[in-house]
């Protein structure tokens, strides 16, 4: 009796671990191969979206908080990044001919002298790698005591995060000296002195990237195997019993909800890197929604689901702008009632019910974990 | 040491309004080590109510609740089960996605922090543990079964069991039988009985053959307030309660 929770456990081991290989496998070795690098690099920036859908699946599939600002976190990562790679890009021999030299060009546009203090320390590539993952966690951290501590939750919150990404978004369109304004920080050439614009740079990017999706998916997994997922579910459910079981419902909240953010911060930095410029309509309310929606294709409870649902929605809403470029957001639209009405859990939902009977009849033994309940026949008595 | 007392929980003149509404009205009683304390009342009486109170769901307006000497009122939910109490709810408050055991293990007292959720280990103390208060509560074959599943009488058990494995002093339980068919009703007042061992117990219930079989000391709301107190003996023949009970 007491060792069955460990077979199970083993059993869920087998089947996420096979997944994720597959996965790796799809990455790595089938997409390099079959794709030329410009769609290769396209893949890898879709991949990047598909930080923040991970990071969804835990702060909305497990613990029931829906962000619609995930592109704050998203666009925040991206420009500490971008702040570095510009920088680099502004010596003061590549910028001689502007009436400040050693600045970046949109600040000497903008009549801007002297480099703006908070710009000095990306500088420095080690700073800039800190402050893409710390700055974001940082303004989660704070979001998230000033609402979780109230008990701000659902709907409220929602449209809180909306909010932020709105008054972002103005602040960076706003303040162009600073910020590059409405086009962004763009121009980006190198990365310590190796061009990132080369075809060769971008298949290394692709690569970098993604390891650290798979890196980011293993560790969202430890979080999700770990009591704290457990919990995160169950306050999903019952937060009442949760608070009442001696646990601070808040704490849990700000941490998934850190954690998240912290996860769409490095894939915006590995955006920016990819892409080579980050600017505001990466940031703000639509944007945001639009990472909601690639979770919620691929199925909001499932870390491999997200993964696909965004390559998914991304390689879709290519084909359909480059052919018929203004049936794009019907289709985006129709998506989204589609999942709600429909298949409320996504492609995983799907696969969970229609393929993984199938193949668990196929490998009696390997699929049996996916998540659907097993009920032992004694129980349905009583 | 005037404001101390030698009971587990003492609550004084406990007030709490809503919008001038008094829901509880400068209410005061006290339970004993090891007492089963019972509340009974009509509808609306605020029974719930003060469980609320004493759990921090619910802040007080007035008075003071006092545990073990330490003032609740002013302590968080949290802090409030660390200090030794548990609370039931009225309908069964259980994590439906997650197994039994998980479920069990959640309540178990370590790794209460986000940190140690995080490095939380599953060894054979907490499963031992989790597999002793199974079986005390009639589950042990249904640990890996998901909650969602069991029958209305189980979930109550499961929720009484997750209580259980805090190891509380003081345990409260808000009408614990209620829906229950008979056979699961008995089985439920030897499951009390069994568990009041080395702790008080304040219930709200309804069924008087429950509260019958089970109290040591019962207290009668009525409109906020306290109509009658004493044992069920006393209680039943008090012309008071009989008015309130019957002659409405």
């Amino acid at each position: 009796m007491t060792r069955t929770p460990q077979n199970r456990l083993f059993g869920r081991i087998d089947g996420d671990i096979a997944g994720i290989l597959i996965l790796a496998a799809l990455l790595v070795i089938v997409l390099p191969l079959g794709l030329d690098i410009f769609r290769l690099n396209m893949v890898g920036k879709y991949l990047t979206y598909a930080f923040v859908a991970l990071g969804l699946v835990l702060c909305w599939g497990s613990a029931g908080i829906l962000s619609l600002g995930q592109g704050i976190f998203f666009g925040i990562g991206g420009y500490c990044m971008a702040m570095f790679l510009k920088l680099e890009a502004s010596s003061p021999e590549a910028t001689k001919i502007q009436s400040t030299p050693g600045i970046p060009d949109f600040m000497d546009w903008n009549q801007l002298k002297a480099l703006p203090w908070f710009w000095e320390p990306f500088h420095s590539l080690t700073f800039a790698t800190v402050a893409v993952v710390a700055v974001p966690a940082l303004l989660a951290f704070i979001v998230g005591l000033a609402m979780f501590k109230r008990r701000v939750g659902g709907v409220y919150f929602a449209i809180i995060t909306q909010a932020f990404a709105a008054i972002l978004t103005i602040l960076i369109v706003g303040q162009q000296g600073y910020t590059g304004g409405i086009n962004g920080i763009t121009d980006l050439r190198t990365l310590k002195g190796w061009d990132i614009r080369t075809d060769e740079a971008k298949l290394v990017l692709y690569f970098v990237n993604a390891a650290l999706l798979i890196g980011c998916i293993l560790l969202c997994l430890y979080v999700r195997r770990s009591k704290l997922g457990r919990i995160l579910v169950a306050l999903r459910d019952k937060e009442d019993r949760v608070r009442f079981s001696g646990y601070d419902v808040a704490n849990f909240k700000i941490f998934v909800f850190c954690f998240a953010a912290a996860l769409s911060a490095v894939g915006g930095a590995m955006f920016t890197l990819q892409v080579g410029f980050m600017s505001p309509s990466f940031v703000g309310i639509v944007p945001s929604i639009e990472m909601v929606i690639y979770c919620a294709v691929g199925g909001r409870l499932s870390l491999l689901g997200a993964v696909y649902g965004t390559l998914l929605v991304n390689w879709a809403k290519t084909m359909l702008s480059e052919s018929f470029p203004e049936l794009w957001l019907f289709a985006m639209g129709a998506l989204f009632i589609g999942v709600v009405m429909v298949f409320p859990n996504g492609l995983a939902g799907l696969y969970q019910q229609f393929i993984a009977p199938r193949l668990g009849r196929l490998l009696p033994r390997t699929a049996s974990g996916a998540g659907t309940p097993i009920i032992p026949p004694h129980t349905a008595a009583d | 040491m005037a404001n101390s007392t030698d009971y587990l929980l003492a609550v004084e003149g406990l007030t709490v309004s809503f919008d001038g509404f008094k829901a509880v009205n400068d209410l005061s009683f006290y339970v004993d080590s090891n007492e089963i304390h019972v509340i009974i009342g009509p509808n609306g009486a605020g029974k719930t109510t003060v469980l609320d109170l004493i759990c921090g769901r619910t802040r007080a307006s007035g008075g003071s609740i006092k545990f073990r000497n330490r003032e609740l009122t002013a302590m968080k939910e949290h802090q409030i089960v660390k200090a030794g109490v548990g609370r039931k709810f009225q309908n069964p408050s259980i994590y439906d996605d997650l197994t039994v055991f998980e479920n069990l293990e959640i309540s178990y007292p370590r790794g209460r922090s986000v940190f140690g959720a995080l490095a939380f280990k599953r060894d054979a103390a907490v499963r031992e543990r989790v597999a002793e208060i199974a079986e005390m509560i009639f589950l042990a074959d249904h640990l890996d079964q998901r909650a969602e599943y069991l029958s209305h009488g189980q979930k109550q058990w499961l929720e009484i069991g997750m209580l259980l494995i805090q190891d509380p002093e003081l345990l409260m339980l808000d009408e614990p039988v209620a829906g229950m068919s008979v056979n699961e009703r008995r089985k439920t007042a030897e499951l009390l009985n069994k568990i009041i061992q080395n702790r008080s117990v304040l219930v709200i219930e309804h069924d008087m053959k429950f509260v019958e079989d089970i109290a040591h000391r019962v207290t009668v709301l009525h409109q906020g307030k306290i109509l009658s107190e004493g044992s069920m003996e006393r209680v039943k023949t008090d012309p008071k309660v009989i008015e309130v009970y019957l002659g409405h």
